[in-house]
């Protein structure tokens, strides 16, 4: 057999999938963003970038979009803040501490649709299990889910919740890599904790950081199961994100056209995104060696 | 170790304290949701938060669970689903990790980019396109259209390709004078030592699957096709509408089982498992 059939072989299955799941639907889908299928019409006509003007019409995307960059921040920096607080924490291996980590990791694993419906009773105003016990505290009830000034901070709390263990697990592989040495050098020196912290501690994990960063950030545009299960991007849309608008209008509003093309705006950005963060990472891996 | 402090007495007194304080709140959903699972129906309204278990258990909300959904048919659906992924999965990695771990071909580097682009064009975002591909092969409403667009994984193939490279080439070579075929060397050779790598890819692909919402939902319309998730949806939706927390708690419950078990057994093996994942 030669070599270059041998290849081939080896590769077309994989290649067969990613072609057929990947990369034509991304050519497809664009190709599509072209073209209008009106009601009770038989074929599509050719409408040049129409669908793209109606896309940014709509208010309502535009809303998901806000909404989105807001989710974004406000779920990836507290998480890994969180994830590197408790990765500071619990790093060293002892019955007590591999314990804890255990049921910050948990959440992880469980179904996010599992945990919203575990959440829809937390946030449940009253006699839900965040305002039952805020009120032995003496904080008054709040509508956690039906304000929409609220409703997306809670769905940021419920995604830290979820994902913080997660990246808390990164950041201890990442502690235990940095070796003795550096620690060692700076006690000589007379650094304390703190700057151990800042100058030994924070750079060298700036990998680590890095590749979170990314998991974290893919992981707020492609998830949307919880809105679909708690909130349906309400009240009034204060809940809506990008990946929710695209289901919405291809599965309930069956707007083909606002669905195609507001995955093409997706791709894009992630694509964007994706040429960034390969240079931030090589640039994080390069500062490692 | 690394970059401690050291503590004394009411300091160490104080960390554990305040660690064991936040590992309560953080599991406050799962107390709630086992405590409430067994609460009796009475209990329900002001008290039904109470984490604290001051009633006489019983399995009445989990009988009522276990009759208002077909959880055996959501579980064997979902076991098809995982593992009828998994299974082609292991399938196209290996042989793909094989070629750009061990082979010399034309546009290799190219190749091996476009394979990772599927780590950030993840099948999420392209629910729409891949949707309507799968209803112009006519498999609209099956369990196949479910599994199709994760049978290649960037993730699993880059996965395996870095375990592939680390193998020193000495020991195919000696398979090679043993007159050993490309198979045998891969299935003797390269496989046994790629071990825990298949095992972490292999831990890590089931729980996203069996944990996959969006996708499932878009694809399956008849109920008896449904996969634990959307199946777990509707259901706590009803049960939401009639303010039956017991009953939300005892399906969730009857949801997570396999993972609590599993999770509680295979706990290093886990967290193990989804550090290497990150690891590139």
């Amino acid at each position: 057999m030669s070599s270059g059939i041998k290849v081939w072989l080896y590769l077309t299955p994989a290649l067969f999938f990613l072609v057929m799941f990947t990369y034509y639907p991304m050519v497809q889908v664009l190709w599509d963003s072209f073209f209008f299928k009106a009601y009770g019409q038989e074929t599509a006509s050719f409408v040049g970038f129409d669908n793209y003007a109606r896309l940014f019409r709509d208010p309502e995307f535009g809303v998901a979009v806000k909404n989105n960059i807001i989710y974004a921040v406000g779920t990836v920096i507290p998480s890994l803040a969180v994830g590197f607080g408790l990765a500071l924490a619990l790093m060293e291996s002892t019955r007590f501490k591999n314990f804890a980590r255990a049921i910050f990791f948990f959440p992880t694993l469980v179904p996010l649709i599992a945990a919203a419906a575990l959440w829809i009773f937390v946030y449940f105003p009253n006699i839900g299990l965040l305002d039952y016990y805020l009120a032995k505290i003496g904080i008054g009830s709040t509508n956690w889910l039906g304000d929409s000034d609220i409703a997306l901070f809670s769905m940021m709390l419920l995604s830290i919740w979820k994902n913080a263990g997660f990246y808390m697990l990164f950041y201890i592989a990442g502690l235990q890599g940095i070796g003795e040495e550096y620690y060692e050098a700076a006690e000589l020196e007379g650094a304390s904790y703190f700057q151990r912290l800042r100058y030994i501690t924070l750079p060298l994990l700036g990998p680590t950081t890095a590749f979170v960063f990314i998991i974290a950030l893919i992981h707020v545009f492609t998830y949307v199961d919880h809105v679909i299960m708690m909130t349906k991007g309400g009240p009034i849309g204060s809940t809506n994100l990008v990946l929710y608008y695209i289901f919405q209008n291809a599965h309930e509003f069956n707007d083909a056209a606002k669905a195609t093309t507001s995955t093409v705006v997706s791709v894009i950005a992630l694509l964007a995104f994706s040429f960034f963060s390969i240079r931030t990472m090589e640039r994080g891996i390069h500062y490692e060696s | 170790m690394a970059n401690t402090r050291k503590r004394s007495f009411p300091a160490a007194l104080a960390f554990f304290v305040i660690i064991s304080a936040i590992t309560i709140i953080w599991s406050g959903p799962f107390l709630w949701m086992v405590v409430a699972s067994f609460k009796p129906q009475t209990f329900g309204g002001l008290d039904m938060a109470s984490v604290v278990p001051n009633f006489m258990p019983t399995l009445a909300n989990y009988e009522l669970a276990w009759m208002s959904a077909d959880f055996v048919g959501l579980y064997i659906n979902t076991l098809i689903v995982v593992f009828g992924i998994l299974s082609v999965q292991l399938v196209t990695i290996t042989l793909a990790a094989y070629a750009f771990a061990r082979l010399e071909f034309p546009f290799k580097t190219f190749l091996f980019y476009l394979f990772l682009l599927q780590l950030m064009i993840v099948p999420p975002i392209l629910i729409v396109p891949n949707l309507k591909t799968l209803v112009g092969l006519g498999l609209s409403d099956t369990l196949v259209a479910v599994m199709a667009p994760y049978f290649a994984s960037a993730f699993g193939t880059f996965l395996l390709r870095q375990t592939f490279k680390s193998i020193p080439r000495d020991f195919e070579d000696a398979a090679v004078i043993d007159g050993c075929n490309w198979f045998q060397i891969l299935r003797y050779v390269l496989l046994p030592l790629a071990k825990p790598a298949l095992v972490a890819f292999s831990i890590v692909s089931v729980v996203a699957h069996w944990n996959e919402f969006l996708w499932p939902l878009m694809v399956i319309d008849s109920p008896d096709k449904m996969t634990l998730t959307v199946g777990l949806a509707s259901f706590a939706r009803a049960a939401e509408g009639a303010a039956d927390w017991g009953l939300i708690a005892a399906g969730t419950m009857i949801v997570m089982l396999p993972l609590i078990i599993a999770f509680t057994l295979f706990q290093k093996q886990f967290v193990n498992s989804f550090m290497f994942s990150g690891i590139k």
